[in-house]
């Protein structure tokens, strides 16, 4: 199992090694030059042409690589500019808000989009199968951006439900103690149930933005994968021996079609978590993703490097989860190296 | 009616009495005010090099100058301004300018820093000194003002600092009152400066002032929370405890934040949320025409078709000054169409008209038709998009077709250093309120980043030096009505408007106070 | 570092794509294929539905600019924010223009956007897959690893990247659209190749002397086509979303021209003034163009898929 899990790693090197290489050239060749930008208004150009050297922007690209790649291997990302703070403890600061946002989007998908997904299966063909197709559909058809400030607009400003739309926690509510960084996880820990509901209530709308995104991916594929179970030998079998309808969809169908659902949802789940970007900006979310966008605006290459390193890393070491997962779970299921 | 707010208080109530024991939230809301801003502070250091521009704010409201300037009523009401030519002492108990006028001796109050020391006048010595050596925008304020070398800040004694001047400068004394000349702690800057003379890490993460409030936390990109200094000495105790800070991106959040009464105090909204919130009049919103400030189209004089000053006097001639007033800022400025005779002020309206005709004659004289681009900040773009889709209209009616090239924000000073766009929109505003000193930076041949239309006539450069450093106020007011004449004839840029400097308050808030540096003053600020 | 031979279900990026089974029907009778569409637009009414907004998309997009009430581009101040009405069917933005006019004649670019960006990475993705797959070796390992380098990229911000480096043209979002699609168009492309190369007919075809470029031209490519249309249309919606996240943030085409993505994201800010009609509108537009290619993707789905052939 070890060896498997080494000789998955050994692979995803060169993807990662990919990354680097095409983040560090992606960020050389944004406009907007970074010493101008450091030197602030009115500065002289003998000012700027000091702050390049300062910042070793003077140096040819592969000098300028070799440092930033001898820096990494030390766990140094570098500075922001924006923000004045070094990346990965910016990173370290927000990516908890980001996984907590994204998690409860999946979770809020999942738990209706699987239904969904059965439902139409076993409905296939009838009106119920159309719906939900419909359903799913539109909500992947809207951009997100789009949703989460409609949503704002009807709960929060005319209907007043939901609190105001600002970060993680109501202004006059302290962080619960940081212990996974999942506000979350961290109130109920400290039993602190008052901030876990300010908590929730900040969560709701982002959360349900993000889900209706993600809904039709996972409905898609909880259908087809039902559609696949349910024509399978054991399931008619299953029926044929006279089970109920309902036994046979929950117990045998439904465990059977979870496989290839779960492999998407990590896929899912990576995908969201670099893509919330948006939802991030118009909730004012401290997350990695707003981090990004503001960066990339800012033309400030430490943190967008940073940000698509850590989201590289943290794809690869989903997918090689959820692979040795699905070994194990289905040993016919073998990993190639 | 319940509303919203009392229902959030009274559930807010409960969680700081079972939690008393968490400090910060002994305060209570009466005493705390919410901000919302797009952006906040990426330093706390506003001398440091790199330093955005809400770190204004931070100096201001955490530190203290020598100098501060007179808070004045705002004509149309709603709080104060600032009178440019008179100055207050903040850590300065008295001034006295020498008989000769070359130098200037402070006296300072009996001050102490957050750290408990007291403020002497090594520390205000280290600090103007470290101004004007640290380099990047710090330093060139300074110069703005004649503030150049440290053998100019002299220690007395203890209490005394003594200025020298380099030369006579109307802007010296007004440059100790900007937001970058301010005070540390220079003990507890060197010491934890770990070898940096200029201690600039750690100051860039720490206040060492003396300032009406500290920074309690500081989440950049996310929030800032300050408290009220106790022991301030440098003026009348703010009455407001504790100030929250928080970044909202996005402006349609602000504005419902607002209008919904969670949040106390918000800049910088699109001018028509300032409208729609003054028009439906729930909460105050207060406008100042930003002193020294303008939005302006600038000709490249030196490359492309604007070299022919009949060209530039064309796009002045058609540019639809009402129109872009009302649909671009929505009422909320001033237009500078149709000046009749200079004055000495600035900005202020130029001869031109809306006129096709005038403009369209031009045009044909100078052999158009002509294509150009039309370049702006993207940061910029509620304001400065429509502007230049109403300006593309206009121009296409007289022969000129303009594309539009929106610049991501941080390529945009990039792009204006090059001097070589035909077309720019940019706002320009100077923190001294001078004519002078707005064309020193926008059309003189020291050509600084913002002279964007790379103008260069020495005719104009001998009348802004004359200004800059007029022994009296004849000649000074001679000079300036001879260079804005002058720019006038040539406009190497067209001045479209003079925006309003906006900012929603709740009707509890009161001592609303303008700061040139256009970020919000804590200091004066009252609730309820 | 997911070996490409693994065949894993299509990644679920934002277009919806279930895993494509393989086709075991090769090169259909064009009258049957008719019958079959009839068919399959009679039993599912939605893709019927489908292909009706498909059209008028189509229409708008050929004759929209053409046959609009309003120059789309001209400004009226004096009717700026007025609310939908008979003179404006959805009411005017901030300038004053007519908003249906600029949703009707934004057809044409968005269409556009996603028709090219799709051509594109069919081109380079599928191109490279079927080479992929059919030659193995070397060829599969570096497409496969380039498929790999972008898929552990987070993609909308490799867009922005793209876009912001290289600037905001209309030519480099669909560039940047393009690049983000490669691995999936790669990957299908190169399992389908993979498992036809020693399909019977192509073995038939090699043995009668055909060239490897002659086999691939004339047996690979028309038989991966269908499953690609499959593709591409669920591409298509997704290239539109693309586009108008990035106008959102600033990154998108150039004003004034009307595109969907930038009028929602200029309206945005309008919507808690009450203004809602500047963003509804050409999110609508914007929500049905996807909408009708997602579901077409369906369609296409159902009438190259053996399986629902009866």
């Amino acid at each position: 199992m070890l060896r498997m899990i080494g000789q998955r790693l050994m692979t995803t090197i060169p993807s990662v090694i990919g990354v680097i290489i095409v983040t560090f050239l992606l960020t050389r060749v944004l406009p907007g030059d970074t010493a101008a930008y450091f030197a602030g208004p009115a500065a002289s150009p003998q000012a700027i042409i000091e702050i390049r050297s300062k910042l070793g922007l003077d140096q040819p690209l592969p000098v300028q690589f070799v440092s930033y790649v001898a820096a990494l291997v030390k766990g140094d990302l570098g500075t922001s500019l924006t923000t004045g703070q070094a990346v990965t403890k910016d990173l370290a600061a927000r990516l908890p808000a980001s996984a907590e946002l994204t998690l409860a989007g999946l979770i809020l998908a999942m738990a209706v989009a699987l239904p969904l997904g059965v439902l139409a299966a076993v409905k296939q063909g009838s009106w119920i199968d159309h719906l939900c197709r419909i359903v799913a559909t539109a909500g992947v058809s809207l951009p997100v951006f789009f949703t989460g400030l409609l949503l704002v607009y009807v709960f929060y400003f005319i209907l007043g439900w939901s609190p105001a739309p600002l970060g993680r926690l109501d202004v006059f509510a302290s962080e619960p103690p940081r212990i996974t960084g999942l506000f979350l996880v961290d109130t109920l820990l400290a039993r602190d149930f008052e901030t876990f509901r300010g908590a929730l209530a900040q969560l709701i709308l982002p959360a349900v933005t993000l889900a209706i995104f993600s809904l039709a991916p996972i409905t898609r594929m909880t259908r087809a994968s039902m559609l696949a179970v349910l024509g399978a030998d054991f399931v008619r079998t299953a029926r044929a021996s006279g089970l109920t309808d309902g036994k046979v969809i929950g117990t045998y169908a439904f465990r059977n079609a979870m496989l290839p659902v779960v492999t998407t949802l990590g896929m899912v789940f990576s995908f969201l978590l670099g893509a919330n970007v948006l939802v991030e900006k118009v909730f004012a979310w401290p997350g990695v993703g707003s981090y990004a966008v503001e960066a990339l605006i800012a033309s400030d290459y430490a943190p967008i490097q940073g940000f698509v390193l850590t989201m590289a890393i943290l794809y690869v070491a989903l997918n090689l989860m959820i692979d040795v997962l699905y070994g194990v779970i289905d040993p016919r299921v073998r990993l190639e190296g | 009616m319940i509303t919203r707010r009392t229902a959030i208080a009274a559930g807010l109530a409960a969680p700081f009495v079972a939690r008393s024991q968490a400090q910060a939230q002994a305060v209570s809301r009466a005493e705390t005010l919410l901000l919302v801003q797009e952006y906040g502070p990426n330093s706390l250091d506003m001398q440091g090099i790199g330093s955005s521009q809400p770190v204004n704010g931070v100096a201001l409201n955490c530190y203290d100058r020598l100098l501060r300037f007179k808070p004045v009523p705002i004509p149309g009401g709603g709080g104060n301004t600032v009178s440019m030519g008179e100055l207050e002492g903040e850590l300065a108990e008295s001034w006295q300018v020498a008989s000769d006028g070359m130098s200037c001796t402070f006296k300072l109050r009996d001050a102490t820093f957050h750290s408990g020391r007291k403020v002497t006048a090594a520390d205000v010595k280290w600090s103007l000194d470290r101004a004007c050596t640290i380099g990047g925008f710090a330093t060139t304020q300074m110069n703005a003002g004649s503030l150049e070398k440290p053998e100019q800040f002299v220690v007395v004694d203890e209490k005394t600092l003594r200025v020298d001047f380099i030369r006579k400068d109307k802007m010296t004394l007004p440059n100790l009152a900007v937001t970058i000349p301010f005070v540390f702690d220079s003990e507890l800057a060197i010491k934890n400066g770990g070898g940096d003379p200029h201690a600039k890490e750690w100051l860039k993460n720490n206040i060492a002032g003396s300032g009406a409030y500290r920074v309690e936390s500081w989440k950049p990109g996310v929030e800032t929370i300050y408290v009220r200094n106790d022991d301030w000495k440098c003026g009348k105790l703010p009455q407001l405890r504790r100030i929250i800070a928080r970044d909202i991106a996005s402006p349609a959040t602000r504005r419902a934040l607002m209008e919904r009464g969670d949040a106390d105090v918000s800049y910088g909204l699109p001018p028509k949320d300032f409208k729609d919130l003054l028009d439906a009049g729930k909460v105050n919103v207060v406008g100042v025409p930003i002193p020294n400030g303008v939005w302006g189209c600038y000709l490249n004089t030196q490359v492309g078709p604007f070299k022919d000053v009949r060209l530039r006097q064309a796009v002045a001639w058609v540019m639809p000054y009402e129109k872009i007033l009302q649909a671009s800022l929505f009422g909320r400025g001033v237009s500078m169409a149709g000046g009749k005779d200079p004055k000495v002020a600035w900005p202020q309206p130029f001869p031109y008209t809306s006129d096709v005709a005038k403009a369209k004659a031009l045009v044909d004289a100078a052999g158009g038709p002509f294509t150009t681009t039309l370049y702006f900040d993207a940061g910029n773009a509620t304001v400065a998009e429509p502007m230049a889709v109403l300006i593309k209209e206009a121009l296409a009616a007289i022969g000129i077709t303009v594309e539009i090239n929106k610049v991501p924000g941080a390529n945009f000073r990039t792009e204006i250093a090059k001097k070589t766009n035909p077309m720019v929109l940019n706002r320009f505003a100077g923190w001294l309120d001078y004519p002078d000193y707005y064309l020193f930076w926008t059309m003189h041949g020291n050509n600084s980043i913002f002279n964007i239309a790379a103008y260069q006539n020495p005719a104009l450069d001998k009348l802004v030096d004359a200004a800059r450093f007029a022994p009296d106020k004849a000649s000074y007011d001679a000079n300036v009505i001879d260079f804005i004449k002058l720019v006038n004839n040539e406009v190497p840029m067209v001045p479209i408007n003079q925006p309003t400097h906006d900012v929603a308050l709740q009707k509890a808030i009161g001592g609303y106070q303008f700061q040139p540096c256009r970020e919000p003053d804590f200091r004066y600020l009252t609730k309820g | 570092m997911n070996d490409m031979a693994k065949v894993e279900p299509v990644p679920a990026r934002a277009i919806p794509a279930e895993p494509v089974p393989a086709l075991r029907f090769e090169a259909p009778p064009s009258t049957s294929l008719w019958a079959h569409a009839r068919h399959i637009v009679a039993e599912n009414p939605v893709t019927g539905l489908a292909f009706g907004l498909f059209a008028l998309i189509l229409l708008a997009a050929i004759f929209g600019p053409s046959i609009v009430p309003y120059d789309p581009l001209a400004s009226n101040t004096n009717a700026a924010l007025q609310t939908p009405s008979r003179a404006h069917w959805f009411g005017t933005d901030q300038l004053g223009r007519d908003i249906f006019s600029r949703v009707v004649a934004a057809t044409r670019l968005d269409f556009s956007i996603a028709i090219f960006s799709v051509a594109l990475v069919f081109l380079m993705g599928g191109l490279a897959g079927v080479m992929a797959g059919f030659y193995g070796g070397w060829i599969d390992k570096v497409v496969g690893r380039v498929a790999d380098t972008i898929m552990a990229f987070p993609l909308f911000v490799l867009a922005m990247g793209i876009v912001a480096a290289l600037g905001n043209s209309v030519g480099n979002i669909v560039l940047a659209t393009a690049i983000i699609n490669f691995p999936l168009y790669a990957r299908v492309a190169r399992a389908e190749a993979n498992v036809r190369r020693d399909a019977g007919f192509v073995q038939a075809a090699r043995l009668s002397g055909n060239s490897d470029w002659r086999l691939l031209l004339t047996q690979i490519v028309p038989n991966i086509m269908p499953i690609m249309a499959v593709q591409m249309s669920l591409t298509m919606g997704y290239a539109i979303l693309n586009a108008a996240g990035l106008s959102f943030i600033g990154l998108g085409v150039r004003p004034p021209t009307p595109e969907w993505g930038i009028m929602v994201a200029e309206g945005a800010s309008f919507i808690v003034s009450g203004e809602w009609w500047i963003a509804f509108f050409p999110g609508l537009a914007l929500m049905i163009a996807v909408f009708c290619f997602n579901l077409l993707g369906d369609g296409v789905r159902d009438l190259v898929d053996p399986q629902r052939r009866n």
